[in-house]
């Protein structure tokens, strides 16, 4: 089925069966590669995107349902890659293998939008679907209030 | 030993004029047992091959070849630093490429075992060192000055004492002239001197990683691509009897599906049976395969389950050991004039990999060449089985190395590199071949569960004197299932008078091999929560109990036990091990372990709820990795991940075995980790005259029995089995 939705600010036109995870069409369709697949049943938000400014996992989602909507990639989080979260994971070079960081990003880009502040028990709770085989919880902590500090959730 | 071939002769730089006018510089290079003793110890002996490269531009940006592959342990960042320091260059204007595989040009190209570090501390200083050498000469050449009146600085030669001045990559072309030095004698920074080495550094791609920007396997995308699965027995093992692929090969955007059947001697780790289905996209296939039916030949393995081992294990475990792996002194007797022994029964499970990155490879098959993209951890070994395989010429093969969303020991083999060339082949397009992650979980080479079965006595004065460890493990005859193996100077032999260690093994057709720590993150386990037991046995605090157990250190043991103490009391002191009270609930563990050259201790702070819900509350590391730690920044990121992965093991993952079979296949089963689990690690590392090791590996060890300890502590329940989750931790 054709189904149109903004990605990144960007209008995309596809043609792929109504079924499709949103997650293979940003990647084989659309060429956006950061967003990734980790597990296909949400249970570890490697997929995480904004729809409609709600965090989203993109496994789940199936195309047939962004029909119109507005769909954010870590590739359109900010123009130069310069959002206070993507600076601050910079800034403490969180990423071990890195795979799962865009969707960590991504979660924690949702939680500043409301809790510009948040404290360590509002991101257990964001965060909680996120798994980082690497183990960089720490360092996402940390990097989450340094850009909360620096007006992330602006 | 008389050294066959002394150093210097082979030692050498190669130069070369390089296109654009740069410097080509290729090292020849000494193998691991050679850089890892104490300098004192280096024995001159041969054995150097090719393996870095290095080229400066006229613009003077240096561009460093990283050649092994990168799976998240910072190796990509960490050789180009030794390189560019001694080479004196500011770390701004080093580019960082990564290799193919190019086994001539850089001999060992792989990740494992934590030994990147030992191999190449010395090997990349010296290519840095030699190329900075050469830009001093071609300088003082052209001044006509002698070159030990220049020194170096951030990329350009000085002659102080006529105030010149010329960039590298003004020297370029000067330098290609340059006779090289002798790399065995080429002269290295003080450490005091050093700019880069000891700096906290940021990965080189971890400005790509937060932009989103491909670098993975999966993310690799070459022309006329198709996408495809291969699908296995559930057993493993289980051959292919017919597949209804004339069906599936009618499916929409399915272009071809076939059966393809491995060599009948391959082992788990070759190319085994399967399904291929190949299509224009990877949900199209994964639609496609819902429809698939396949006869499988199950073969033998179908037997096989985790409650079957535990049985054979308890009817072993009455027998003597099949075979004894060492005998020192009389334990029997010791046991038997013991004041306190103990008797326990230990297990720990199957565990996965699970790297978040599931296994994939993209390989194009044209004209009888092979081309593979792929996150391997051992890209010569995957080069030597597809060539195997396939019956094709290694030179006919190409693998160029992607970084890989996690390693842990999953990528050491390439049972998925080989699956993709066969497809590729057959099917006559390149293929990306992306396992789902419920292939991932059910087809890896797991962690092998084991049983030890412990007696130790301790004396009236409270020493360690008796053990005995009868350890069920898996294999056939006295051929371990691959890391199901037990050294026999594992600790603690040698630091107990009376030791005798005996192993039985059960057979198994579950693939298993290493993962983190392989080995030791069971054996720190068992070793470390059974010397707990003793400790509290014989009334004595957990840490001056292990403090005078390495005091009674014996010639042949496998650690150096100085280290070992430096590192327990330090955390002892850091964590404020025996002092204040904790409250009801709240215990702490003490744990060490020795692997990978590197010596850590660990305490762990714990508070288990009256229902027996565990949080950590806090751990404490200390380290012993030599006298350099190259990158603080990623070395303590490593450290605390190694921790918390230990952790994370203890806590929830285990995968159990039914009708051949894994019963887990995806993260709502097989429980990792998350934020909020997470306790603060606290790193310390204690710098010490030895060469620097390396730190994938030996942090993990210890966290699991520094937690199932605290727990003991806090409740005075012993965990003598993992995983935690589902074990009645309760108190009142």
């Amino acid at each position: 089925m054709r189904v149109t939705f903004r990605v990144n600010g960007k209008s995309a036109t596809v043609d792929v069966p109504g079924d499709t995870p949103l997650l293979w069409v940003l990647r084989d369709v659309l060429d956006l590669k950061g967003t990734k697949y980790g597990c296909g049943i949400g249970e570890c938000s490697a997929c995480l995107v904004h729809l409609d400014g709600d965090p989203a996992h993109a496994c789940m989602t199936s195309i047939s349902s962004v029909e119109g909507s507005d769909v954010v990639t870590i590739e359109g989080l900010s123009p130069d890659g310069d959002h206070p979260l993507q600076r601050a994971w910079e800034e403490l070079d969180v990423p071990q293998c890195g795979y799962c960081q865009a969707g960590q990003i991504m979660a924690a880009a949702a939680l500043l939008k409301d809790h510009p502040h948040p404290t360590d028990a509002d991101i257990d709770h964001a965060m909680d679907g996120n798994l980082c085989r690497c183990l960089t919880y720490g360092r996402i902590r940390e990097a989450i209030h340094r850009a909360a500090g620096a007006g992330g959730g602006q | 030993m008389t050294p066959r071939d002394p150093v210097g002769r082979r030692e050498f730089l190669r130069v070369s004029a390089m296109a654009g006018g740069g410097v080509l510089i290729a090292a020849y290079l000494p193998s691991l047992d050679r850089v890892t003793r104490p300098a004192s110890a280096r024995a001159p002996a041969g054995g150097y091959e090719p393996n870095a490269y290095v080229s400066i531009a006229r613009d003077g940006t240096v561009t460093i070849t990283a050649k092994n592959p990168e799976i998240g342990q910072g190796v990509k960042t960490m050789l180009p630093m030794l390189i560019a320091d001694e080479l004196d260059v500011e770390w701004g204007r080093v580019r960082v490429e990564q290799a193919s595989l190019d086994t001539a040009k850089y001999q060992e190209q792989w990740a494992g075992g934590s030994t990147a570090t030992p191999i190449n501390w010395l090997p990349m200083r010296r290519v840095g060192a030699a190329a900075r050498a050469m830009l001093v000469a071609a300088a003082a050449r052209s001044w006509n000055v002698s070159p030990a009146s220049c020194t170096t600085k951030a990329g350009v030669v000085y002659h102080a004492p006529s105030g010149r001045q010329l960039a590298y990559g003004d020297l370029t072309g000067a330098a290609a002239g340059i006779a090289a030095p002798d790399l065995a004698t080429v002269a290295l920074k003080d450490p005091r001197d050093f700019t880069i080495i000891g700096k906290p550094t940021r990965g080189v791609d971890t400005r790509a990683i937060v932009t989103g920007r491909p670098l993975y396997g999966i993310d690799v995308s070459v022309p006329g691509m198709k996408y495809a699965s291969y699908v296995k027995c559930p057993v493993f093992g289980g051959r292919v009897g017919s597949a209804n692929t004339d069906d599936l090969k009618r499916q929409p955007g399915i272009t071809d599906a076939f059966v393809v059947h491995g060599p009948a001697d391959a082992p788990l780790s070759g190319l085994l049976d399967g399904v291929a289905i190949v299509g224009d996209g990877w949900w199209a296939v994964q639609t496609a395969r819902e429809k698939l039916r396949v006869a499988w030949d199950e073969g033998d393995t179908a037997q096989q389950s985790s409650e079957g081992f535990a049985r054979q294990a308890a009817q072993l475990s009455a027998q003597a050991p099949q075979r004894s792996l060492r005998n020192d002194g009389d334990a029997q007797a010791a046991l038997g004039g013991a004041a306190h022994v103990v008797e326990a029964a230990y297990y720990y499970p199957f565990i996965s990999h699970a790297t978040l990155e599931p296994q994939n490879c993209t390989a194009s098959y044209r004209g009888g060449k092979l081309e593979l993209w792929a996150p391997t951890q051992t890209p010569a070994s995957g080069r030597a089985l597809v060539a195997k395989t396939l019956g094709m010429k290694e030179d006919d093969i190409v693998i160029h190395l992607t970084r890989g969303g996690g390693g842990f020991g999953r990528r050491l083999n390439n049972d998925y590199l080989v699956e993709a060339a066969a497809v590729a082949r057959q099917a006559g397009v390149p293929v990306k071949l992306l396992w789902t992650r419920e292939d991932d979980m059910q087809h890896d080479f797991y962690r092998p569960a084991g049983f030890h079965y412990f007696k130790g006595g301790v004396d009236a004065a409270g020493k360690l004197v008796a053990w005995t460890d009868h350890f069920v493990t898996f294999g056939q005859g006295d051929r371990y299932a691959p890391s199901a193996n037990i050294s026999p100077a594992e600790f603690p032999a040698r630091f107990i008078p009376n030791f005798s260690l005996g192993a039985s093994t059960i057979p198994l057709g579950v693939p298993t091999g290493a993962l983190r720590a392989p080995g030791s993150n069971a054996i720190a386990f068992v070793m470390q929560s059974f010397i707990d037991e003793l400790a509290h046995a014989a009334g004595r605090d957990p840490v001056q109990f292990r403090l005078d157990l390495l005091a009674a250190v014996q010639e042949g043991a496998a650690m150096d036990a100085q280290r070992m103490r430096g590192v327990l009391q330090l955390v002892a002191e850091k964590s404020g091990w025996g002092q204040g009270t904790l409250a009801r609930g709240t215990g702490r563990g003490v744990a060490f372990h020795f692997s990978h050259r590197g010596y850590f201790a660990e305490v762990v702070q714990a508070t288990v709820s009256k229902a027996g819900a565990v949080v950590v509350d806090k751990v404490w590391v200390a380290g012993d990795i030599g006298s350099q730690i190259i990158n603080p920044l990623n070395a303590e990121s490593q450290a605390q991940g190694a921790v918390l992965d230990g952790l994370s093991e203890a806590f929830g993952q285990q995968i159990t075995i039914r009708g051949g079979r894994a019963e887990q296949s995806n993260f709502d089963a097989y429980r990792l980790m998350r934020m909020r689990e997470a306790p603060p690690v606290d790193v310390q590392f204690l710098t010490t005259d030895f060469p620097p090791t390396g730190l994938g590996e030996p942090a993990l060890p210890p966290a699991v029995a520094a937690l199932c300890n605290a727990i003991f502590d806090a409740t005075g329940k012993r965990v003598r089995s993992l995983p935690l989750s589902g074990q009645d931790l309760s108190w009142s």
